[in-house]
Order: structure tokens, then sequence, then C-alpha cells
């Protein structure tokens, strides 16, 4: 109770900042959801990688497939492989607790990644992993420090080191900055192929986040074609009525 | 007897039957006449008075969809965050239904904002609209209550640490604050019992006061008759047939009219919900997107934008009372305005420059807390969210001041209006 009535009064308080990992700088991510190609490739990459641990709980894999312009047939041979039915949703097998027991955090379910991240810090996290001996997984992250996440995809990206700059601000204090990432080892995909895996997965985290945004914007502009005339058509009328104030 | 009559008035024939033998047990046509047909509003109101059936429309639609949206949300705090997404992607149209919702609520305040400095411009709350004006203040608090309810039930993290941050206000109350808080939640945290009682507010105790209200501010404006531009009285000169001369049918004539208005916000209205539901964040913020974590506040909590105002207000005032106080004052204030305003004449057209300097200087004050109250505080930021709360309270407190040495225009007796 007493640390509740802290952490309220701490909300409270003018000073409000728990930022949850520092303010780096995110790279732009580009999803474009008329791609249905990435789209499917993103697909392939998320339950080839992601979803051993990651589940989407609310994406329905029949529904996805439809939308993604997927035969069943193709569904199940390529997307499903732990015997789930079309109409499952994307669940995961691992235990909650199991999961806390080895990471320290249960890793988070990835529906809506993309909705309250966004797909450029998704992107950009996917990016900056880098070497660092301090840390149990023998990787950190510069846009979640301290993640608890594993560099999962090290095969494909190689492994990375962060190359930092020392400098003296004016009140002389020494800095710590982070400059730029040196590919120390190369990995399977050279970092072209990488970014563009990637941005395939990011594509499909960002349908996943809102599945009926696709026909949310084709409904948008009959919709308001027939506004639009509703409106003039309503000008019209009372332009007519008007005329006989005086 | 009046069974003929109605019966010739409804132009005869099986519907006039119809309508004449209603008419005998039900006032019908009465009411259709006075509210509608012959209600004589002034000529010349112009685009600030699309905002009040504007209203009207909005709370049509957030009953509606309100209706669908109950019809699959679970209020449990285990299921209500799932059962969002459930409506989302699962229900048919599901989540147009609630875009069409969660827009409603901003759109709301948007149009209720503009239809309040309507007021304040034409001078709509003086005499004899006090009442009227109260009425719809009282709108304007269910609407708080209705949003700031609504808001807990996404169960997302914003959800529940803007709802934890906002009860945990009633705490700097002395001696009863934190019973009171706890009386509230019915818990002593924001938990499932909160969000139980939340939605039953939400779906049934506000909605039902917020229509006795609309149909009470209906009767006022209807008994008084509506203000306008210039801000005369359009009942002091009537025509030989008792209509006044300055008004015209509210049917068809303001219905057709308010017809192009509807047009226009739906248009408006539609772009937001089929081209930016969240509005980039300010109508559905990120965070919320995260379900409620009563370990995890979200990076930086704020209300949504239609109440950051009255929370830059608190915000910058250091002592959390005094802080909750000013907050109160800053939207009870306006409740008092028919009394605080001691100016001869209503519009602004016709007001002297003092009025003028405080009202423009009010409306950037409330616009320039509203953008402060969403940013993060820094030194700076408070300052200015000080110094922009003084402006804000001396619109108010200096009212009955600047009001009455101010230098008015004599005002027509016949309001203006150029026929097109």
């Amino acid at each position: 109770m007493r640390t509740k009535l802290l952490v309220l009064v701490a909300a409270l308080a003018p000073a409000v900042a728990f930022a949850a990992g520092g303010e780096a700088h995110l790279e732009h991510a580009n999803v474009d959801l008329g791609n249905k190609a990435s789209l499917q490739r993103g697909a392939a990459n998320f339950v080839n990688y992601c979803l051993g641990c990651h589940s989407a709980k609310y994406v329905r894999y029949n529904r996805m497939a439809a939308d993604l312009g997927l035969t069943e047939e193709q569904l199940i041979e390529n997307l499903m492989f732990t015997g789930e039915r079309p109409h499952d949703t994307m669940r995961i097998g691992m235990d909650p607790d199991d999961a806390k027991r080895w990471f320290g955090v249960v890793p988070p379910d990835l529906s809506l990644i993309n909705r309250s991240r966004g797909a450029d810090y998704v992107y950009t996290f996917l990016r900056s992993f880098y070497v660092d001996p301090a840390k149990a997984t023998g990787t950190n992250n510069m846009v979640l420090p301290g993640t608890a996440m594993p560099h999962v995809l090290w095969e494909l990206q190689g492994v990375q080191e962060a190359v930092w700059e020392g400098n003296v601000d004016a009140q002389g204090n020494a800095h710590h900055v982070f400059k730029e990432f040196e590919l120390a080892t190369p990995g399977k995909l050279t970092p072209e192929e990488y970014d563009g895996f990637v941005r395939d997965t990011v594509n499909f985290l960002e349908y996943v986040a809102e599945p009926a945004q696709m026909q949310r914007r084709a409904l948008g502009f009959p919709v308001i074609a027939f506004l639009i005339f509703f409106t003039l058509l309503a000008y019209a009328l009372k332009k007519e009525y008007w005329k006989d104030v005086k | 007897m009046g069974s003929t009559s109605q019966t010739a008035r409804a132009g005869g024939g099986r519907l006039g039957a119809l309508v004449g033998w209603i008419d005998d047990r039900f006032p019908m046509t009465k009411l259709w006449k006075e509210q509608v047909a012959e209600y004589y509003a002034p000529k010349n109101m112009n685009f600030w008075y699309y905002f009040g059936s504007l209203a009207l429309l909005v709370l049509v639609i957030q009953i509606l969809t309100g209706i669908f949206l109950t019809m699959n949300y679970k209020p449990s705090s285990a299921e209500a965050f799932s059962s969002v997404e459930y409506i989302m992607r699962d229900v048919e149209w599901g989540w147009l239904i609630r875009y069409m919702h969660s827009t409603g609520a901003s759109a709301f305040f948007i149009v209720v904002y503009l239809h309040m400095f309507r007021a304040l411009l034409y001078g709509s709350y003086q005499k004899p609209r006090e009442l009227l004006w109260i009425f719809g203040m009282l709108i304007y608090f269910a609407l708080m209550a209705e949003a700031f309810f609504g808001y807990l039930l996404p169960w997302g993290n914003m959800s529940y640490w803007g709802a934890q941050v906002i009860v945990s206000l009633f705490g700097a109350i002395p001696v009863i604050g934190d019973s009171l808080t706890e009386w509230i939640r019915g818990d002593f945290y924001i938990s499932d019992v909160t969000l139980n009682r939340f939605f039953a507010l939400h779906v049934i105790a506000i909605p039902i006061a917020l229509i006795f209200l609309v149909i009470a501010h209906l009767m006022a404006l209807h008994e008084v008759g509506s203000n306008n531009p210039d801000g005369v009285e359009i009942k002091k000169v009537k025509g030989p047939d008792g209509i006044p001369l300055d008004g015209i049918a509210f049917h068809p004539y303001y219905t057709v009219k308010d017809l192009v208005g509807v047009g226009v916000f739906l248009i408006l209205f539609c772009l937001v919900i089929f081209f930016a539901p969240t509005m980039g964040g300010y109508f559905l913020e990120h965070a919320n997107f995260d379900p409620a974590n009563p370990l995890q506040t979200p990076p930086h909590i704020a209300p949504v934008w239609y109440f950051t105002p009255f929370y830059a207000i608190l915000r910058a005032v250091p002592n959390k009372l005094a802080g909750v106080g000013l907050m109160g004052a800053a939207v009870v204030l306006f409740v008092f305005l028919p009394w605080l305003d001691r100016s001869k004449v209503k519009s602004i057209r016709f007001r002297g420059p003092i009025f003028k300097f405080f009202l423009v200087s009010f409306a950037i004050a409330f616009v320039a807390l509203g953008y402060l109250g969403l940013q993060p505080p820094t030194p700076l930021y408070t300052n200015l969210a000080r110094l922009f709360t003084v402006v804000y309270f001396a619109f108010f407190l200096l009212m009955p001041w600047y009001t009455s040495i101010d230098r008015t225009k004599p005002v027509p007796t016949r309001v203006t209006y150029h026929a097109h």
C-alpha cells in the first residue's frame, strides 16, 4: 500500500517522466501494406523467428491468410507448424511462469506492438542489438537498453559492436556517446538483405496491429465521395428555401 | 370537435385520420409546431450556430454506437482489453462502430467547446438565458464525467493510470480524502470492481442524466428563444400576427441549413474515422494499446486532449490541494458568467475593446494550456502554464470590473441581415 501511494504521488508530481528506455533516434521503417509479397514474407519471418516466444493472440490464422492473399492450403503448409486449426489465434505453448524463470520477464504479446510503440521503434529495435559481455544474453540493445531479449536474429544479421565516442562537455564532464554500429562478424544476410528482412517483419506486424485498416482506407473513399455529394445537395436545398428570407 | 379540426390540418385522408386520432390522445402536432415548425429563430444566425445541432447529432451517434459496443464488450479486468480487440477484429463492422465511438468522444468536446465559445462571443448566457446556460454547463459536466468513466473501459495502460491519477485527486481533500478515493474505486486500487461501476455509470447513469439535461436545455431555449450574433431580442419587435419580424420558422429554414452543417461535419468526422482514427495519438493514445499494468506506468501520463487545459492548471500549482481547488474552480467558474458580466450589451459586435482583449487572451490561454497539459513538464512550460492560468482566471474574476467600465456601442432594434 505504502509503495502504491508513493508511485501515485510520483505519478502526480509535476515532473513525471518514467521513460521506459532512452530517446534513441529511430530509423524509418517505411511500411507498405499494399505490398502483399512483403507481408507474406513478413508472416513467414514472424512464425519462424518470433512465434516461439511471442504470441499474437488476437490474430486469427485464417483471417490473416485471407487478408494476405493466401489459400488455406498455403497457410497450413507454410505458416502453421504446431497442429493448430486455421480458425485458431496465434498463441504459443510457452508457459508464462517458465518464461519468467528463463528470461526474467514474460515476452510481450505482439498483436498490438506497432500500435503502442510504432513501426519505426520495432524496426530500429530489431537492428540495434550489439555485443555487451556484461549482459547474460551477451547482447544489449540501443533502443531498449537492458532488454531481456537475446539477439534471436544474430545468425542472419551477424554480430554488431557499438562504437562509442568520448567527449567532454562545457562543464568538464566526460560523456560516453554512441556513434555507430560496426559489423564484427557477418551473418548469413548482407546488411541490405537484413534490413529488408526486418522491414518485411515489421510490415507484417503493422498489418497484425490493425487488420481492419486495409478495409478501412478502401471504404473511406466512397464514403467521403457520397458525403460530398450529400452536402452539395443539402446546400442546394438550403439555397432554394432561403430565397424567401428577406 | 378536436378530431375534425386536426384532420383538416393534416390534409385529410387515412394518414390525416391517424394523426387526428393520435392528437386527441397525445399532443403530437402541438409539440411539433411549438418546438419546430412554429419555433421562430432569428434569421441572422451564422456559422457559430451550427454546433448546437451538431452536439445533438454526436450524442445520437454516441448512444447508437454505444449500444452496439455494449453488446460485445465485457466489463471485467480479465476480459475488457481482449473484448475491445475482439470488437476490432472479429465483430462484423466492429472496428467502424468502435472508431465512430472513440472519434465521437473527441468530436463531442470539439463541438461543445465551439458551442460554448459562441455563447461567450454573443453573450448568450445573459438575461434571460441564465438557466439555459446553467443547463448547458451541467451537460458539459455530465459530458466530462461520461468521458472520464468511458476512458477506463478499454482497460489499456493509459486508461488505468489516467483513472488512477484522476481518482487520487480526491485524496487531496483534507480528512475524508483517503476514504473518499477508496469509496469511489470500491477497492484500494483501480480494479475489477472499479471497472464494473465505471461501466454502469458510463452506460446508464450519466447517459440518462445527459438526455434529461439536453431536454431541459432545449425546453429552456425554446421558452426564451435563440440569441443571435447581434444580441438583439427579436421578440421585442413583432408583426401583426404576433411573429417576430426578424424570426423565421426553425423548420424548414434551420433544418435545411443545419443539414449542410451536418454534411460538412460528417465529412470531417469520416476523414478521421477512415484515415486517421488515432489522430496521431491524440484521440486514441499509443500507450492505451498496452493492456492495463498496475506495476508499470506509461512513459508519460497525460489525460486525453479535452481535459488538458485543466490538467495544465493542476500541474501549474505546487500545492496539490490548491491545484485541485484551482482546477475545479476553472471548470465551475463558467456557471457564474451571467452574474459576472455587467455589460449592457450581449454581442461582441457592440462591446468595447477591453472585453475583446480579455476574450481573445482567454481563448489563447485555453488553447495554450491545452497544449502545455499534453507536454511533459519542463521549468519553462510550468512557468508558461502559470502565466496562462493567471490569464484564464483574469477573464472571469476581473469581468465585473472590465465589463462595467468598457465603452459599448448602441445596439440596434433589428438584426443585421443581408439576403443572398
